[in-house]
């Protein structure tokens, strides 16, 4: 009797023991490819900017000053970098607009899917995962290939008289919107599918039943029903979107930059590694603090509701 | 003055699929509902009676035919229009709001004013004997008082009429009886016209003011409990309500509308026929199981036929008796109510005798 809860410890700390023997590969890339770089990251962010690139062993905030501030070269006073600033706001609009516009298009596209057929579900999700099969960069060249002022949209419209010159989408906001949004919608409409998928569909007819028209049973019954994808949804669109790069560099130009094109300038023509440290940790922080708010925000209507 | 009926069907079709996949769930149906009355759709499942409840609440529309409602056609009228509202065989509460704010989703959707809702909720609450649960989950609650929120919220809106999928199919046997109960005192008490739709024939005979009978999509017979009971239109409403014994025969001759039928397991038997009936050669005489009693097979007075026992099913209230008739083929039941200390008067295997009481036999149509 009495060794028995002595055993029972041994075997709990056996088991304990054998979990993080378990979990050992997983908590090693998570140290050596995720917390080690970051580390880095934050380390050099307080340096000094190399010749190259590169940094200098001498602790300096510039590179953390430089994130909202420039400093004139010749008077050597500090002012508000503006550039940095319209370049912050833009990245924070776009991805909110891409968000939101994944979220429109996607919820209508996650329903269909989720009312067809079961064995037709299939084909439907297939047929959203096929932008996977092709690298970004082409998918983003292609659509370049559609806007571009002697792609195809302009040049039929030139053809068939509705025009008489091009108009400018290239190297516009709109053009990243358009691209990012494309790239963007798989993440929206995967998650939202998931969480349709589960939703008792008799609900929506009792809501019918009760007097709800079509618009208010999306908004009374299905939409807090489907909160969850719809959450988790914005966070995998709004998250890469805030730091995309490869969309916003080809079809937004030299001039339309977002925070990703930003800290790769620093890396790379900028040799400013400190500034670009400063930046990367920026759009971390920037991130949370969004996920903050909005699971908060998200997550209060929850207790309320369901 | 010819009331108006609360609902009409008129050569109402529903046709599922198309070409050779075409299945008709509801076909060339008629039927009237009157008003404050408890109507039962009645059948097995996958006889079209469901559809018929969908169509009703507006869920599916019909492929042909007109669907009245107080005299006017609603068949096109999407469900939140249509002043009538469903009880969910799943129940289909919202899991998202309170028992209170399920009760008070539909009078929130007709736009009324908060203070009219919640007095009306209240009341709800308490025709259902719920209030002390209003602020619970739905997810919080007992499947019997999930029942009585689904009620309460399909009552609240006051629907012209009420429809009841089954409603009761999930609840365990004594919360189905006092359930049963309760939805004739509600429907008493609220007067709204109830269409209620079960597979249980049993349910169907103990509440209902009028029944349907549905098979493939057909409306079989409607008539009150007793009439469905004791003169079933034909063999399958005869074989779906009750236990039912069935015997071949010949009508010899028709005095006031009792025949008299020669049968080759029971020799000429009595039997009463549907009105307007003319029948000659082979017919099919029904047998109530409890209207028959086991007797001595040496008895020939009473003993209208013999059989070797084959089966005793002891049923508490009665007992059930399984006859193998002198044919060797028909299976006869009966069931005998058990009466205190009393063993059982037959043993399986013996030769028995079986009586029938007067009136027992009715020849069916066709």
């Amino acid at each position: 009797m009495a060794d028995m809860p002595g055993t029972i410890e041994a075997e709990k700390s056996r088991d304990i023991r054998k979990r993080w023997l378990l979990s050992l590969p997983a908590l090693l890339i998570i140290l050596v490819a995720s917390t080690g770089p970051l580390l880095i990251v934050l380390v050099y962010s307080f340096l000094t900017p190399g010749a190259y690139g590169d940094v200098q062993w001498l602790p300096s905030l510039d590179g953390w000053i430089g994130v909202v501030m420039e400093k004139d070269i010749f008077d050597g006073t500090v002012s508000l970098a503006d550039a940095h600033v319209s370049i912050f706001m833009r990245s924070v609009m776009l991805s909110l607009a891409t968000t939101v516009l994944t979220l429109l298009v996607g919820f209508p596209t996650a329903y269909f899917i989720a009312t067809r057929p079961e064995k037709t579900r299939e084909l439907w999700l297939f047929l959203i995962t096929i932008p996977f099969w092709t690298n970004l960069l082409i998918r983003t060249f292609a659509i370049l290939e559609i806007i571009r002022n002697e792609g195809l949209i302009n040049g039929l419209m030139l053809k068939s008289g509705l025009i008489s010159k091009p108009i400018q989408m290239l190297f516009t906001d709109g053009a990243i919107l358009t691209g990012m949004v494309y790239v963007y919608l798989p993440l929206m409409v995967l998650p939202l599918y998931a969480s349709m998928e589960k939703l008792d569909f008799r609900l929506v007819e009792a809501a019918y039943d009760l007097y709800a028209t079509p618009f208010r049973v999306l908004r009374k019954i299905i939409f807090p029903l489907v909160k969850p994808g719809v959450i988790a949804g914005s966070i995998l669109v709004f998250i890469p979107a805030l730091g995309a790069y490869v969309t916003p560099s080809i079809l937004g130009g030299g001039k339309n930059m977002m925070l990703g094109n930003l800290i790769e300038l620093q890396f790379g023509q900028g040799r400013n590694w400190p500034l670009g440290s400063a930046l990367s940790i920026t759009l971390m922080l920037i991130v949370m603090a969004a996920l903050l708010v909005y699971v908060r925000n998200a997550g209060s209507q929850g207790s309320r509701h369901g | 003055m010819a009331e108006l009926n609360a609902v009409e069907i008129r050569q109402v079709s529903k046709i599922f699929g198309f070409g050779e996949f075409a299945f008709a769930a509801v076909d060339n149906t008629s039927v009237s509902i009157r008003q404050n009355e408890f109507f039962t759709l009645l059948g097995p499942s996958g006889c079209g009676k469901t559809t018929l409840l969908r169509l009703i609440a507006g869920f599916e529309y019909p492929t042909s035919g007109e669907i009245m409602l107080n005299g006017e056609d609603i068949a096109a009228m999407p469900p939140f229009k249509r002043p009538i509202n469903t009880v969910f065989q799943s129940y289909a509460l919202f899991p998202h709001m309170t028992v209170a704010e399920n009760i008070g989703f539909g009078l929130a959707m007709l736009g009324k004013p908060k203070p009219e809702i919640k007095d009306r909720v209240d009341a709800m609450l308490k025709l259902v004997r719920m209030e002390a649960l209003a602020g619970r989950r739905t997810s919080q609650i007992s499947g019997g008082q999930q029942q009585r929120v689904a009620l309460a919220r399909a009552l609240a809106p006051q629907p012209k009429v009420l429809l009841l999928d089954e409603p009761l199919s999930a609840l365990d046997y004594k919360l189905r009886k006092d359930m049963q109960i309760e939805l004739k005192r509600l429907q008493a008490e609220t007067g709204i016209t109830f269409i209620f739709v079960t597979h249980d024939q049993e349910e169907a005979l103990t509440m209902s003011d009028r029944i349907a009978v549905m098979s493939s999509g057909k409306i079989l017979q409607v008539g009150n409990p007793r009439e469905i009971y004791d003169a079933p239109a034909d063999r399958f409403v005869a074989d779906f309500i009750g236990e039912t014994n069935f015997l071949k025969g010949w009508i010899s001759s028709v005095r006031n509308g009792i025949a008299d039928v020669d049968t080759p397991v029971a020799g000429r038997i009595s039997a009463t026929m549907p009105q307007d009936f003319h029948a000659e050669g082979e017919v099919t005489v029904v047998l109530r199981p409890e209207h028959a009693t086991l007797c001595a097979p040496d008895q020939s007075i009473v003993s209208q036929m013999t059989g070797k026992l084959e089966n005793v099913v002891y049923f508490g209230t009665d007992t059930h008796y399984h006859v193998r008739l002198s044919d060797g083929e028909t299976l006869f039941t009966l069931r005998e109510q058990n009466k205190p200390l009393q063993s059982a008067r037959f043993n399986q295997g013996d030769t028995v005798g079986i009586a029938l009481e007067a009136n027992a036999a009715r020849v069916l149509r066709n």
